[in-house]
């Protein structure tokens, strides 16, 4: 076990280099000079040339790269052009909203999808399998945004239960934060709540289908505790799997809703730096959420290892 | 045909062929009598097709010239005129829609098709390279570790907006995808004996890898070039909506979809209509995907 852990640790390093290096050269893709964006139209050549050398653009690109991966490996991503703020400073601003949307878009996916997942699972070929295949069909082919402007439109517009904008944050009362989430965080979950039902079916009527579960159900297990007992017990490692895989998509997916329903969280933050050419802003959140990616894929894999002694051996 | 004294039939190499072209062509009516026989797949097709045709069609549908402004007829509720209504600036709903459709659809096909191409170009040469594979690979995975619509916006960020940047910026986030599955398809045919029997024939390498190697991965690669074309028209329509798409001057679901935003409490036709023509596309490549599969890939069912 020691040593899959040590290895799987290890790959992540070639990838988070060239993830560094991808991001890098995202925001040095530009043309013209991010000096000649912040002063303006009517900057003479001197001005930019002395603001290119204060910001050490002048030097050759590895350069600039390897100045700048030294301060990000210290924990520096720069200082923001706009706001003259450090970049850090500035995402820990925005951090708090995207990760309270975030626990509550997966909280609404597990819930939509989990049950319902099953419920087709053990009800195969009936209408209930059919109606849970259409609603997966659904959250597939409507993005989120368009979710959210129809909650919007329904909710905010026409029945005026909630206000169409708008955050509070925790401090301010539990259910006031939660109130100002709910719609964001139901656009965001019934999308990814889609491939997690599919999933769980899947999964659930492979383990319905095995020796094990015919051997219970010989035996007189009842029927709820043959399927949240026995059988959904086996079908967690794929559904761990695919509750990773929505945190990372929920986690990006949030830039466009956080706009929508202006909720300043990092993804709010990367749409307007986009506005204002704030590109270290948009290089530091998109390194950030890359490297929570990577992240939570490690984590996935060690559990894995951890629930699956197969895996760790191979 | 000559009958052979033991009464068995000898064949010509024509007649041979024939009869193969034959068994061939059976085989596949059968495939696509079972394709039309399953319902969704055909619903797809059709929504699909339907789609195109808007597209195609769209300047004898529209009543209106694209971005033709009629002000006096502003945030017009769908009337006879204006069958979807029409938008704050007295642009026709109906006329946006439809020509959207083109910028969606072409949107989809470039991109879907062209990262098609370049993903199989590194798929197979992965496949084939072991010291190319690990950096190709390595490559694809960072690209992955960066979430799909993030990298788009990021690129689109640094290039401007612009239609041809979107087809840029969105082929760069697909291709790596269909790079992996274009390789994983490349390793199993690369361990059939036909292949080894090329090689050991003293094929070239790049004749093994065109002619006999790409032929037989285009179905893997053909039904990720579905979904591709959906998630494409999904990301465009995401990134018009945050103004990082098509510029304005460009009719666009997502466009639509974000004017009807801020017009919420007084234009719900600007969201409801290009919204049910978004997701009925993306519904209808999803199915038609899900069929294409099927139908191509029996065995990974």
């Amino acid at each position: 076990m020691k040593k899959y852990v040590i290895k799987r640790i290890l790959s992540v390093i070639p990838v988070l280099f060239v993830v560094s290096i991808i991001v890098f050269s995202l925001t040095h893709l530009t043309p013209g000079s991010p000096a000649s964006v912040i002063l303006g139209e009517d900057a003479t050549q001197a001005e930019i040339e002395a603001l290119e050398e204060e910001m050490g653009l002048n030097k050759p690109l590895p350069v600039q790269y390897v100045n700048w991966i030294i301060g990000v490996l210290h924990g520096d991503l720069g200082t923001s052009v706009v706001g003259s703020k450090p970049v850090t400073e500035m995402i820990a601003g925005y951090f708090t909203p995207t990760i309270s949307l975030t626990i509550l878009s997966v909280f609404f996916a597990v819930l939509i999808a989990l049950p319902l997942g099953m419920l087709a699972a053990r009800k195969r070929g009936t209408a209930v399998d059919a109606a849970v295949s259409g609603i997966s069909l659904a959250g597939i082919s409507v993005p989120g945004f368009l979710v959210g402007l129809l909650l919007m439109l329904l909710v905010c517009v026409k029945l005026k239960l909630l206000p169409v904008s708008g955050y509070k944050p925790l401090k301010m009362g539990f259910w006031k934060h939660i109130r100002c989430l709910l719609l964001p965080a139901i656009s965001l979950g019934f999308m990814h709540s889609a491939l997690m039902m599919r999933m769980t079916k899947a999964s659930m009527l492979e383990v319905l289908n095995s020796d094990y579960i015919r051997m219970a159900k010989s035996k007189g297990v009842k029927e709820f505790f043959l399927v949240a007992k026995h059988a959904f017990k086996n079908t967690l490692v794929a559904v761990i799997t695919v509750i990773g895989q929505s945190v990372i998509g929920i986690l990006s997916g949030a830039a466009v809703i956080e706009t929508m329903f202006g909720i300043p969280g990092m993804g709010f933050l990367m749409v307007n730096s986009i506005g204002r050419r704030d590109y270290e802003v948009i290089q530091g959140i998109v390194l950030l959420i890359a490297i929570i990616n990577v992240g939570i894929s490690l984590v996935i894999d060690l559990i894995y290892g951890l629930i699956d002694p197969r895996i760790r051996l191979s | 045909m000559e009958k052979m004294e033991n009464g068995q039939v000898s064949l010509d190499g024509k007649e041979l062929e024939e009869i193969r072209k034959k068994l061939i062509k059976e085989q596949r009516e059968t495939k696509i009598r079972k394709f039309l026989k399953n319902k969704l797949s055909v619903t797809g097709l059709v929504l699909v097709v339907l789609m195109v045709l808007i597209a195609l069609l769209a300047p004898v549908l529209a009543g209106y010239e694209p971005n033709e402004m009629i002000v006096k007829d502003r945030l017009m509720a769908p009337c006879k005129e204006h069958p979807f209504g029409t938008d704050s600036m007295g642009r026709d709903v109906f006329t946006s829609v439809v020509y959207g459709a083109r910028v969606s659809l072409l949107v989809g096909c470039v991109v879907s098709v062209v990262s098609a191409i370049v993903g199989m170009v590194i798929g197979l040469y992965a496949s084939y390279n072991k010291a190319l594979d690990n950096i190709l690979m390595r490559i694809c995975d960072a690209m992955k570790a960066i979430p799909n619509i993030l990298l788009a916006i990021c690129l689109m960020a640094s290039l401007g907006a612009s239609l041809r940047n979107v087809l840029i910026s969105l082929t760069v986030v697909c291709t790596p995808g269909i790079a992996r599955v274009a390789r994983s398809a490349a390793l199993v045919v690369r361990e059939q004996t036909y292949i080894e029997a090329m090689d050991a024939l003293g094929a070239k390498p790049n004749r093994i890898l065109w002619r006999h190697v790409a032929p037989n991965i285009l179905s893997p690669v053909i039904v990720q070039l579905t979904f591709n074309f959906a998630t494409a028209i999904l990301a465009e329509a995401s990134l018009s909506f945050l103004g990082a798409g098509v510029p304005p001057s460009v009719p666009s679901w997502g466009s639509i979809l974000n004017e009807g935003m801020a017009n919420i409490y007084t234009a719900w036709w600007m969201i409801i209509f290009p919204g049910i023509f978004t997701a009925l596309t993306v519904l209808g490549l999803n199915l038609l995907g899900d069929g294409l599969r099927d139908f191509l890939d029996p065995l990974t069912n």
